[in-house]
């Protein structure tokens, strides 16, 4: 009991709510940031043919196949912003990359004959789009988005490379005022315990959902 | 003196220490070797545990998938280093990152070999009993090789993530490529060249891989129409998207 109030008095866990407050915050505006440009770069990847398309296939390669800690530093130091928002840019311009090509995944899951079947009905290639194409590329993407929501959050960790208090900063000052390995170790159970029970929860939402695609799916007579 | 982030300047310095970055560089690929090789190992485990029916081995697979994906790897490396002395374990940092990389990404594995053999038919284990064969002994033979070809292209994802993921080593000081780029950089004062040369290093291992798998995987969504429709060509994807369909978007 000692033990327990040694780690959470009243000031520690303000500390520790203040941490999770830059974390909930850096990490919602990372999603909806990288949601709206990455929607945008994924369609261009895969609809436009020329420089656009190119440049932002260069874009989502860069990102996608170097790390986050890289960016994270780089933005930091090269950048000169207050380090939260140099925090939330790092973040988003890599969580867009990923992004992107989660909604190509939604795009390319659409029929053809969807803008066939628009183009019939007289819907120029931007109308077809938004009415037809992106509401169903959303709706398919739907546990892949919840996924990254995941990622996300435990991405925001990363920040304490450079000394953003989010909540494994927080945790980690914390743990340096604590010495006998009880109080670590309840520290760190409570820390990776508070981490689970976000992401277990998003996590059950996924497989909610993708239980749910799978009975909605009807068994579609294979094509000779 | 040029001021500027990326001056020339800065790029001949940077060229002169070009040993720490081959040596980070090199304890990176060693770690990533390494680790993949544990996730592999722990992936096919527990993705066979999962698959199994016996509920005490999809229990043990369950926690550690959930466990493991759902507590930020940075935690995890860090109990590894700052939690784990104070019970008198003592590992060193090219342990804990191969450890800890490994345990990390092997639950990752674990579900993209999971589903890799549920998306073979019953029919082939039933078979494969019906013929005699024990139960490890139709996973070994029959069920595994069948799923090799499905879980290539999510396994090689899981081999760039994993190369990306060794750079959370820099956090605890761990000699790796970012840990030696940026203690280089920030004695130096020279962040610019640094960034961008590991960038292009963590690039060279990733890009390869992450296209490989990409063309792969197209490649096998053709066949697969291959077997059902009419033969068309395989197309490689590099830059672009679905060329039928961006043709249309321009008219």
């Amino acid at each position: 009991m000692e033990l327990l109030s040694s780690i959470f008095s009243r000031d520690n866990v303000l500390f520790l709510l203040a941490g999770m407050r830059t974390t909930v915050v850096i990490a919602a505006s990372t999603i909806l940031i990288a949601l709206f440009f990455g929607t945008i770069l994924g369609l261009v990847r895969n609809y436009d043919r020329g420089i656009l398309g190119r440049l932002s296939a260069v874009y989502i390669e860069t990102f996608r196949n170097t790390p986050l800690i890289l960016w994270i530093l780089a933005i930091r130091f090269l950048v000169p912003i207050p380090a939260f928002y140099s925090g939330i840019l790092s973040m988003s311009v890599f969580t867009t990359a990923i992004m992107a090509e989660v909604v190509r995944g939604g795009l390319n899951s659409i029929n053809k004959g969807q803008f066939e079947a628009a183009y019939s009905q007289g819907f120029g290639f931007f109308q077809t789009l938004w009415f037809i194409i992106i509401p169903q590329c959303f709706k398919n993407i739907v546990p892949s988005l919840l996924s990254q929501m995941i990622t996300t959050v435990k991405d925001t960790s990363f920040l304490w490379a450079v000394a953003i208090e989010e909540f494994t900063g927080k945790g980690m000052i914390l743990m340096g005022r604590f010495a006998s390995s009880a109080q670590v170790f309840l520290l760190f159970a409570f820390m990776a315990g508070v981490y689970f029970i976000i992401n277990f929860t998003l996590s059950s939402i996924v497989r909610r959902q993708n239980a749910k695609g799978e009975s909605l799916k009807k068994p579609v007579p294979v094509k000779a | 003196m040029n001021s500027s982030p990326f001056s020339l300047d800065k790029w001949e310095r940077l060229l002169v220490d070009w040993q720490i970055f081959a040596g980070g560089f090199l304890t990176t690929l060693v770690i990533a070797v390494l680790a993949l090789a544990l996730a592999l190992l722990l992936g096919i485990i527990f993705g066979m545990f999962s698959s199994s029916h016996l509920r005490g081995l999809k229990g043990v697979s369950r926690v550690y998938v959930e466990f493991i994906q759902n507590i930020p790897l940075v935690i995890q490396i860090f109990f590894l280093y700052n939690g784990l002395p104070l019970v008198g374990i003592m590992l060193d940092k090219f342990t804990i990152g191969v450890l800890g990389i490994g345990v990390y990404t092997g639950a990752y594995i674990s579900e993209v070999v999971r589903a890799g053999i549920q998306s073979i038919p019953v029919g082939q284990m039933e078979a494969a009993k019906s013929q005699g064969f024990t139960h490890v002994q139709a996973m070994r033979y029959i069920i595994l090789p069948q799923t090799v070809k499905i879980v290539l292209p999510p396994l090689t994802n899981q081999a760039v993530n994993l190369i990306k993921n060794t750079s959370v080593l820099a956090m605890i000081a761990g000699g790796d490529l970012m840990y030696r780029a940026d203690s280089w950089a920030s004695s130096q004062l020279l962040y610019g060249p640094a960034y961008v040369t590991t960038g292009l290093l963590y690039f060279v291992l990733c890009f390869p891989l992450a296209t490989w798998a990409r063309n792969y995987e197209q490649r096998l969504k053709s066949h697969d129409v291959q077997a059902t429709a009419l033969p068309q060509k395989s197309k490689k994807v590099f830059w672009g998207g679905l060329p039928e369909l961006s043709k249309k978007g321009a008219a």
